[in-house]
């Protein structure tokens, strides 16, 4: 099993006739992606590598079936109009890649997924990887390089940053720790799937036995992982590892993100929550893949 | 995030009709003495520094006439206030203050909505108010489809205790001030104190606005020089990074400069990295080691290669380096021979001089380390190249061990220099070849390419075809070099910019193509 992307779901690339989409349509049908269709208003009857390209999703979807998936490769301006005409044409999973998006526009679309029970992942997200069965977006590149670097096994990822992602992956797979599914969540402030939400996924799958986590400062995520683990809503093994320790904090201009984080958001704060409530959490990313196996070993 | 300076925010606010304190912004003392008589009652003189606290640091004074309303601005205008000089002061009317509140609009992350706020105690310290006595603070989320309601707003404040004509008037206000902050599409937007005055009125004494970077775009009206958050003005480098990053939607390009004025020797580092966490780790690599960083660079999200190139020759314009060092999170998604093509182009034209070493792991790394390579020689500086099983750590000592081998040699010779000259000469001989007869050109979407068929009729190899990234180029009957598309095709975009055309032929051809991509403002 794996975690919001197999081989088996149908996935539409809406923008598919630009520079990425057209690449990324080719790179994951080659490492197995079922991409069934593509998207751009105006093109409608071209196609991408096989690929069916039609003028708007609801065409699309009367013309080759219910669509799992929609990954979107559209300049940040225009991703609000084709995420929600995914949404209302029906697709439950959307993958946002562009980074830029105004956060008011991305607020729109979490308003309409929320209303009808519809998912995204990023904005600015590089996107998410099964190894050995599907992949959205542009995790891992070439399928060829995908195929070598990322091998199935116990533990789930989740990341704030894209390339620490696939680095995570590749230097655990080098330790002969395989992972169920990578997911990046987006490196912007307001994700349609942070981190909370990941790890309930990976909860509720059975192969998933372990999660490794990247974080960073800012934003509530970790310290709400945090929080669900207390609840004991996510029960599996935590290894994590927070970035920006270094980083110059920010002068805070707003009073307002004082009192909601309410001292949440600093690499002190998410280290300390995480460790209290019993996660593994190393001071660097390389002590990740030693620190899993060590974990995974402990369970047997 | 892009911040508004108070007397923005509060034009913003007065346009939704929000009452402001009467006054206005002055550059130079005697303005602000023509405001306070204009004015005609004491008023306030408050620089204009994205910084919390001024009052506590003396950068709002209180002025009872005119002249001591220019005397203060004098003292204030030009001074350094938390690394930011102060260019502007708002002068305006005292109020007579009865009673504070705090009004504030978010966007919670969390809920994924925006959060109106409200406190029926206001003013300094309003964060340490919201702990202690929560009871006073009411907050809300709004729909974003629906916005912000009448009825919502009032029951907002009534949840602090607040009744009658009072609540009324809050709720109006609060309904306004979401009204500004999702108009400018505020990141966060705050009015603190909200002052209720002896004679009954609400006005907003401070305003605090700041817009989301993304959306900046859409709001010319609001004059935002650079959507980017320092706590410094940006300096001249980072304007003209910032104006390479808006006119390209290609991948993300974020530049901070973070030393200025340095010299040779003192171990500032020319820091380019790829991705916000492989940055953040290859820099505290960097830092472990030593040495210091002359700039912050992210070139991610598959850039083209002449974004890398643009970038590169930034970085290299901030000052005497020590050392080039580039470093991601190692395993890139991205063909990483593209940017190895930019990394090359800037530093050949730089003729770069401190050693480089660039770890460029993750797809297409063997290529792109090639490329990368293939600079040894054709410029002073050494160049070496890394992939993916190399640590940031082990990269770092490689710079360090190259610094050091060339400190010696400085010493004890310059035969080096001797050969760049040479390098340079080969250079120039080739550039002095050109003649405008046999050049063909065409229009990238930033730039220009020039294939000089002179000296393609006389390349075996024809690298440039096959190595295009979109293959928009063929031979004609001549066997020459052509666009296989038509130019309007190739600069709306067909031309990726992946400088295969001007790096691999110069590598592997016979060094007749030639991509100019202007830097505005870097360019002399």
């Amino acid at each position: 099993m794996a975690i919001l992307i197999d081989q088996t779901k149908r996935v539409l690339v809406q923008g598919i006739t630009g520079r990425e989409g057209m690449a990324r349509a080719k790179l994951m049908t080659e490492y197995g992606t079922q991409v069934v269709a593509g998207v751009t208003p105006g093109r409608g009857g071209e196609r991408v590598e096989d690929v069916p390209v039609y003028d708007t999703v609801l065409e699309a979807w009367e013309q080759v079936g219910p669509l799992d998936v929609s990954v979107l490769f559209i300049p940040a301006p225009l991703v609000k109009s084709a995420a929600l005409e995914a949404i209302d044409a029906g697709v439950k999973l959307l993958v946002i890649v562009p980074d830029r998006v105004p956060i008011y526009d991305v607020l729109s679309i979490a308003a309409r997924a929320q209303a009808v029970g519809a998912r995204f992942i990023g904005p600015n997200t590089l996107g998410v990887l099964s190894p050995g069965k599907a992949v959205l977006g542009m995790m891992g590149g070439r399928a060829s390089a995908a195929k070598s670097w990322f091998i199935p096994g116990p533990v789930g990822i989740s990341s704030r940053s894209g390339g620490i992602t696939s680095s995570m992956a590749y230097y655990l797979a080098r330790e002969g720790i395989g992972a169920t599914t990578l997911v990046h969540v987006g490196g912007d402030a307001v994700v349609g799937m942070p981190h909370p939400d990941v790890m309930l996924e990976f909860e509720r799958d059975p192969e998933t036995q372990a999660v490794v986590m990247f974080g960073e400062i800012g934003t509530s995520q970790e310290e709400r992982v945090a929080d669900l683990i207390e609840a004991g809503a996510f029960t599996k093994p935590l290894i994590a590892c927070i970035g920006g320790k270094a980083a110059r904090q920010g002068t805070r201009f707003s009073h307002a993100g004082a009192i909601v984080e309410g001292g949440r958001g600093t690499y002190e704060g998410k280290v300390e929550r995480l460790r209290e409530v019993g996660a593994t959490v190393v001071d660097s990313f390389m002590d990740l893949p030693a620190a899993t196996k060590a974990v995974l070993a402990k369970m047997g | 995030m892009a911040r508004l300076h108070e007397y923005q925010g509060k034009q913003q606010l007065a346009k939704e009709g929000v009452l402001t304190p009467r006054g206005a912004a002055a550059t130079t003392p005697d303005a602000a003495r023509a405001i306070a008589a204009e004015i005609g009652r004491p008023v306030m003189v408050k620089a204009q520094v994205w910084v919390t606290g001024r009052a506590g640091l003396g950068a709002i004074r209180k002025a009872a006439t005119p002249d001591e309303a220019a005397l203060i601005a004098e003292t204030l205008l030009g001074q350094r206030i938390k690394n930011l000089t102060v260019t502007e002061v708002l002068v305006e009317e005292q109020l007579d203050i009865a009673r504070e509140f705090y009004a504030g609009v978010i966007v919670d992350d969390r809920a994924q909505a925006p959060l109106v706020i409200f406190s029926s105690v206001g003013g300094t310290g309003i964060e340490e108010i919201a702990v202690a006595h929560p009871d006073k603070v009411a907050r809300t989320h709004v729909d974003i489809e629906r916005g912000f309601l009448d009825y919502q707003a009032r029951d907002l404040v009534r949840r602090t205790g607040i009744s009658g004509k009072l609540q009324s008037e809050l709720g109006d206000l609060l309904v306004r001030l979401y009204q500004v902050a999702r108009g400018c599409e505020a990141r966060s937007a705050e009015i603190n104190p909200l002052v209720l005055t002896a004679e009954g009125k609400l006005v907003a004494a401070d305003c605090r606005i700041t817009v989301d970077d993304y959306a900046v775009f859409r709001h010319p009206e609001l004059g935002i020089e650079i959507a980017r958050e320092y706590d410094r003005p940006p300096t001249r480098l980072e304007k003209i990074a910032y104006a390479v990053e808006a006119q390209d939607y290609r991948g993300t390009f974020y530049f901070i400069q973070m030393a200025e004025g340095f010299q040779r020797g003192e171990g500032y580092i020319g820091f380019h990295g790829a991705g916000g966490g492989g940055s953040m780790m290859s820099m505290d690599a960097l830092l472990r080691q030593g040495f210091k960083v002359a700039t912050f660079v992210d070139t991610s999200g598959n850039p083209p290669a002449s974004k890398v190139y643009r970038a590169a020759k930034i970085v290299l314009a901030v000052g005497p380096i020590d050392g080039y060092f580039s470093s991601g999170s190692g395993v890139a998604s991205q063909e990483q021979f593209y940017s190895a093509r930019g990394f090359f182009k800037a530093f050949l034209e730089a003729q770069v001089e401190v050693p480089i070493v660039v770890r460029l792991g993750g797809n297409g790394e063997d290529r792109a380390v090639e490329i990368l390579e293939g600079l040894n020689g054709r410029i002073p500086a050494p160049v070496e190249g890394y992939k993916k099983d190399d640590s940031p750590d082990f990269c770092v000592q490689r710079l360090a061990a190259l610094i050091g081998e060339q400190a010696e040699k400085r010493e004890s010779g310059k035969a080096e220099r001797r050969e760049s000259e040479k390098a340079k000469r080969r250079e120039g001989e080739k550039a002095g070849e050109r003649s405008s007869e046999t050049l063909y050109t065409f229009l990238s979407p930033t730039g220009t390419v020039t294939l000089d068929h002179a000296l393609c009729a006389t390349c075996a190899s024809k690298v440039c075809v096959e190595a295009c990234a979109r293959r928009i180029l063929a031979l004609d009957a001549e066997g020459l070099p052509v666009l296989a598309i038509t130019p309007e095709e190739a600069q709306k975009g067909r031309c990726v910019e992946c400088l295969a055309c001007e790096v691999d032929c110069l590598l592997y051809g016979a060094g007749g193509g030639h991509v100019d991509l202007p830097i505005a403002g870097l360019d002399a």
